[in-house]
């Protein structure tokens, strides 16, 4: 049994589990109409493949991964293609983007399915294929394209599989039904994911306020011939930040700028899992998920397995929604999640969390005072960050003090925003520095190529116009020269020798 | 040698320090010759941090002659393409006050790309001549079309085209280059304490 560390700082918000009763899992049916983004995940949009107008079959792939760091997007039942358009899609800009459009109709007809079978003999990157074609993205909220990150596993060698069972946010308890309900398919899924990497050793983390699942996944590995470690914490936001969660299980940190493959780690999701699982096994592509609709404003909250592109509206009227007590609509949990202009927004591979509150339940926020340097942040700051230096930084837009004080090591978790007795919203400066921090570096990059066009171009003109300067000079070189050798003859006098004598014989001609 | 310099100890003094000079003087004279730096360093800098939209709004043609100006003590604030970030920038790198943007020569605008509806070109290449990156693709009698992801935006080719067919349009829209924006700290007085609101109220 390892021994349990603690991380610095954290916070322990209400957690509010129980309202969407974790363990029981609904299901949310077809509803009328998919949408389905192009974009959802992390990395290149994937390139849609089917027309309007196209009959589609579930498991068949609607748009291709675009590069390396993409993944591809499947039906996730039969219908009719009856738009690919921009639609509203889940994004904190509120924005539109490209979206495949599906008129389901109800029959569920798939394509065959092409399981990977013995897969205990297939070489590792037969089984990362499988991944990618399957279109998995990481289903804990970032999204990264999975194949991507298992091949970190060919530069660095892991020996530990973490399976990241945290679910730190309050109100979220998507993983939690998913640990109870499918705890076999989650050991399978992790024991394909140690096969790919070559981890020796597969470890389960899992905070200590979801004892049904603990048990649920103890069971289940009690089953497996492997060594499969089920380790339980006490609980604390941001246990589940994955560098947080590698400090708890093994006590070691992560060092700013690295990934924990760099320390032999591997973490996934729970529900990764299940979808790597469910591609090797049953050749399944990613097309459905479990998500957590919950929140006071709903009469009957609750978990549901939903298809990648319902509709939340579908959901809400599935969860009983009453729409006079909401005020906001959530996507993601009461941290790290954000608001959404519209019901009219369906579910992606990274929705794990739709919250609907009231506005007593989780009110909106103060309007902010000035900072007084009490220091709370920096106790709450799981990533052990100065967060009052990084605010002034970033209001004075100062990138390179930002830099040195490790802003791209903030996890975003909101611990700090949770504690500010002025009510900073401190995570949005950050969110604001990074980006102006990275548009910066991309803008360095295009200037020095167009700096490096310009003076070509200049030397080009330079050349060209020496070119013609010397041909002229040339050109002129060689009359004079023609002039000065022999011919002394005034040129104007020999022409008109030449037109005299031409007269002179169409004269004698006539 | 000892009783010497005890016999005449200014005129040893003076020696030993003019021996220091020669040979010091030597080797300073000997390095600015063997590590001489080719151009001008400081050009170098400053050519560094312009946004190299090579537009001319500042009045030269180029950044690098309007970078070998502000070397030679022009007003850092004559490029609007770069905006107050960049006059930040070179106030820093010149350690001189930062000053706002001279409006002589234009205001900051988001960045922006130029595009040639393609039906309406006649296909003469003065755009293509204008264009200081070579961003234009195209030959005489042929449509032309701007190769957006090297175009700088600089506007030079709007003015020669005959038949006003170019557009300039924003080249960061659309979803993937949205950015979460600063919280603004003067919509609400976030620095003045709730009690000296009142007082100053």
């Amino acid at each position: 049994m390892n021994r349990i560390h603690n991380i610095h700082g954290g916070i322990h918000p209400p957690e509010r589990k129980a309202l969407s009763l974790p363990g029981q899992l609904r299901t949310a049916g077809i509803p009328r109409q998919l949408v389905l983004p192009l974009a959802q995940h992390i990395g290149k949009p994937a390139e849609a493949i089917v027309q309007v107008g196209d009959r589609v079959l579930g498991g068949q792939r609607l748009a291709e991964a675009d590069g390396l760091v993409s993944v591809p997007i499947h039906a996730p039942t039969s219908g009719t293609v009856s738009a690919v358009e921009l639609r509203s899609v889940p994004h904190p800009s509120g924005l539109e983007n490209q979206c495949v459009v599906i008129d389901c109709d109800g029959l569920d007809e798939w394509l065959p399915l092409t399981p990977l079978v013995d897969w205990q003999t297939q070489p590792p990157e037969a089984l990362v294929a499988h991944v990618r074609a399957a279109g998995v993205a990481g289903m804990g909220g970032a999204g990264f394209p999975t194949a991507v990150k298992l091949l970190a596993s060919d530069k660095h060698s892991i020996n530990t599989l973490i399976i990241n069972g945290t679910e730190c946010e309050p109100y979220i308890t998507a993983d939690d039904t998913l640990m109870q309900v499918s705890a076999d398919a989650i050991i399978e899924g992790a024991e394909i994911l140690a096969y790919i990497v070559g981890a020796q050793h597969i470890l389960i983390g899992v905070e200590d306020n979801k004892p049904d699942a603990i048990a649920a996944m103890r069971e289940a590995a009690s089953q497996c011939q492997r060594d499969i470690e089920v380790a339980s914490f006490p609980t604390k936001y941001p246990s589940g930040g994955e560098k947080q969660l590698v400090e708890i299980l093994t006590g070691q940190q992560v060092p700013s700028g690295m990934i924990p493959a760099e320390l032999g780690l591997l973490c996934q999701n729970p529900g990764t899992a299940v979808a790597v699982r469910d591609a090797i096994i049953h050749g399944r592509p990613l097309t459905q998920r479990i998500i957590t609709i919950t929140g006071e404003a709903l009469s009957t909250p609750g978990n549901f397995e939903v298809l990648i592109g319902t509709p939340i509206t579908h959901l809400l009227s599935l969860a009983g929604f009453q729409p006079e007590h909401n005020r906001r609509l959530i996507h993601g949990g009461p941290m790290m999640g954000f608001a959404l202009d519209s019901a009219d927004i369906p579910i992606v591979k990274t929705s794990n969390c739709i919250l609907v509150p009231t506005e007593q339940e989780l009110p909106t926020p103060p309007p902010p005072q000035a900072c007084i340097r009490c220091g709370l942040c920096a106790e709450a700051c799981p990533a052990s960050l100065l967060p009052q230096q990084l605010y002034w930084f970033a209001r004075a837009k100062d990138q390179e003090a930002l830099e040195a004080h490790n802003l791209f090591d903030c996890i975003e978790c909101g611990a700090c925003a949770w504690v500010c007795p002025s009510n900073i919203p401190l995570v949005q400066y950050y969110r604001a520095g990074k980006a102006s921090i990275v548009d910066t570096r991309q803008e360095k990059v295009r200037s020095d190529r167009l700096r490096e066009r310009f003076e070509a171009r200049q030397e080009r003109i330079a050349r060209e116009t020496a070119e013609r300067e010397a041909k002229r000079a040339a050109r002129k070189a060689a009359a004079e020269q023609k002039a000065a050798s022999g011919n002394s003859e005034d040129p104007v006098q020999a022409a008109i020798a030449r037109a005299k004598a031409r007269k002179q014989s169409t004269e004698q001609a006539d | 040698m000892w009783t010497l310099i005890d016999n005449y100890p200014l005129l040893a003094a003076l020696f030993a320090l003019l021996a220091l000079g020669v040979t010091f003087g030597g080797l300073l004279g000997f390095a600015s010759v063997k590590f001489r730096s080719e151009g001008n360093p400081l050009a170098e800098q400053i050519n560094e941090i312009l946004p190299q939209t090579q537009c001319g709004q500042c009045g030269y043609p180029g950044c690098r002659p309007y970078a070998e100006a502000i070397a030679d003590g022009d007003a850092i604030n004559k490029c609007p393409p770069g905006g107050e970030e960049t006059i930040q920038a070179l106030a820093n790198l010149l350690d001189v006050e930062p000053e706002p943007l001279d409006a002589e020569h234009g205001t900051e605008k988001a960045p922006m790309v130029a595009y040639i509806r393609e039906d309406e070109c006649i296909g003469c290449t003065k755009c293509i001549q204008a264009c200081p990156v070579d961003a234009i693709l195209g030959a005489a009698k042929q449509m032309h079309t701007v190769i957006v992801s090297e175009c700088t935006g600089c506007e030079l080719c709007i003015e020669p085209c005959p038949v006003d067919c170019i557009d300039m349009v924003l080249r960061k829209s659309g979803i993937e280059h949205w950015q979460w924006p600063l919280p603004d700290a003067n919509r609400l007085s976030i620095d003045v304490i709730a009690t000296d609101r009142e007082q100053a109220a």
